[in-house]
């Protein structure tokens, strides 16, 4: 005898698109008003003394395609193993097979000592590239110490677009090796019309000792 | 006669585990979704309060290693006095929010009128090594009906006991029109477990602050 299972059309409610099904207000009826997955895990990277971090879509169950129009990487603790070194991020067309997109892209940020010497809000034009097709720094000078480290976030725009340059956006916060406070925003576009489909992050120099990167969806 | 009841597989979609059924973008079909990596922990509505506090454990607050990260929102967080700064304190292993911080502050105004516009670094509103409380507004609140603040605060790995915590903030205030933004580190190894929010005087007369959680798993 063939299975019978319940559709769409079986529930007691009217059908919303893309609504989950939850109990109303009252706990008394079912109702299709439930948004489900607005901001949805997707992978998350541990730092172990790596050389590199990197998101390919189709690979390790990351997904970095049209499913999202927006994604959203979060840095947690990002310390690395050398004192001192820009954190960088960068981004592939061929599945990680080389991270060397064109970028444009602006910094600025605002720094301040716990000596209380020294404040700023600056441009940074030596941290921003104009078609340049290396690294791009998001966070400066982390400190090496053990308890010194950066953390932040990085949305990345519509990278399937094969029509549109795609945008990004970063703001991060860090503990420099000199024991300054550095809020940092990074944001320009990789000038290109191919799909972005891969992600890495990586230290100036030396390893990423420790730190999370975790990927999200956000519909 | 036995209620019959339906499971996890009378429905005609595959199950995915952790996921909640929904139906399909032509509602005509069931489908499955990821629930929400941003989990709404605790609300707290003002009302004459001369803080909102978060505490791990207290009133169903989570504020340890359940969520990596931690976003706070508060939304027209209105004061009782006129023009005092909202502000923000974190507490490290006592009771007291007296966590040691450094910070940076910079804003951008505009004035109604159209009479000034800047943006600027304001050393007054930083610290360095301070344990006072943190403005995280950058012109003051004033208390017409109409005026409030609202904004975001992301407080990173706050259980950590080997990183210092890092904290990101942005608002905007009201008369003038004001994008504050605020970021800095608790130079502290202890974890933290609790967050107060409050007005550098008088009371928080309304506003809501939420708290969610952002899970990495």
């Amino acid at each position: 005898m063939a299975l019978s299972k319940l559709n769409f059309n079986s529930l007691n409610l009217t059908p919303v698109a893309g609504k989950g099904i939850g109990f109303d207000s009252g706990a008394d009826d079912l109702e299709a008003s439930f948004s489900s997955g607005s901001m949805t895990f997707i992978k998350k990277l541990t730092a172990s003394s790596d050389g590199t971090l990197s998101f390919v879509n189709g690979a390790s169950d990351v997904v970095l395609d049209s499913t999202y129009k927006e994604y959203l990487f979060t840095f947690n603790n990002m310390h690395p193993a050398t004192d001192s070194v820009n954190f960088y991020v960068n981004f592939s067309i061929d599945g990680g097979s080389n991270y060397n997109v064109t970028k444009t892209t602006t910094w600025f940020y605002a720094y301040h000592d716990e000596a209380d010497s020294t404040t700023s809000l600056e441009y940074n034009a030596g941290l921003d590239l104009a078609q340049g097709t290396g690294n791009q720094p998001i966070m400066e000078n982390i400190g090496n110490d053990n308890d010194q480290s950066g953390s932040g976030f990085m949305s990345l725009y519509n990278p399937s677009s094969t029509t549109f340059v795609k945008h990004f956006t970063a703001i991060t916060q860090d503990i420099i090796h000199a024991n300054y406070t550095e809020n940092a925003f990074i944001a320009g576009y990789c000038n290109t019309t191919s799909a972005i489909n891969a992600v890495q992050f990586v230290m100036e120099s030396g390893n990423i000792d420790a730190g999370t990167i975790t990927l999200y969806g956000i519909n | 006669m036995a209620i019959s009841k339906f499971n996890y597989n009378s429905f005609n979609v595959t199950p995915v585990a952790g996921n909640t059924l929904s139906f399909n973008s032509d509602a005509d079909g069931f489908t499955t979704k990821g629930a929400s990596a941003m989990v709404l922990i605790k609300t707290v509505t003002a009302s004459s309060s001369s803080t909102v506090t978060f505490v791990n454990g207290t009133s169903d607050v989570v504020l340890d290693s359940t969520y990596p990260i931690y976003r706070f929102v508060f939304t027209n967080c209105h004061p009782s006095a006129n023009g005092p700064y909202f502000q923000v304190n974190f507490r490290d292993g006592s009771t007291a929010y007296d966590a040691t911080k450094t910070s940076t502050f910079f804003a951008a105004r505009h004035s109604e009128d159209d009479s000034a516009a800047a943006l600027a670094y304001n050393a007054s509103n930083d610290l360095a090594q301070g344990t006072g409380d943190q403005f995280i507004d950058g012109f003051g609140i004033n208390n017409d009906n109409d005026s409030s603040i609202s904004g975001e605060l992301f407080l990173f790995n706050p259980s950590s006991t080997t990183f210092v915590k890092h904290f990101i903030v942005n608002t905007s205030g009201h008369f003038p029109a004001s994008h504050n933004f605020t970021a800095g580190y608790c130079n502290t190894t202890t974890a933290i477990d609790g967050v107060e929010f409050s007005f550098q005087s008088g009371n928080i007369d309304a506003g809501t602050i939420k708290l969610y959680g952002i899970a990495d798993s």
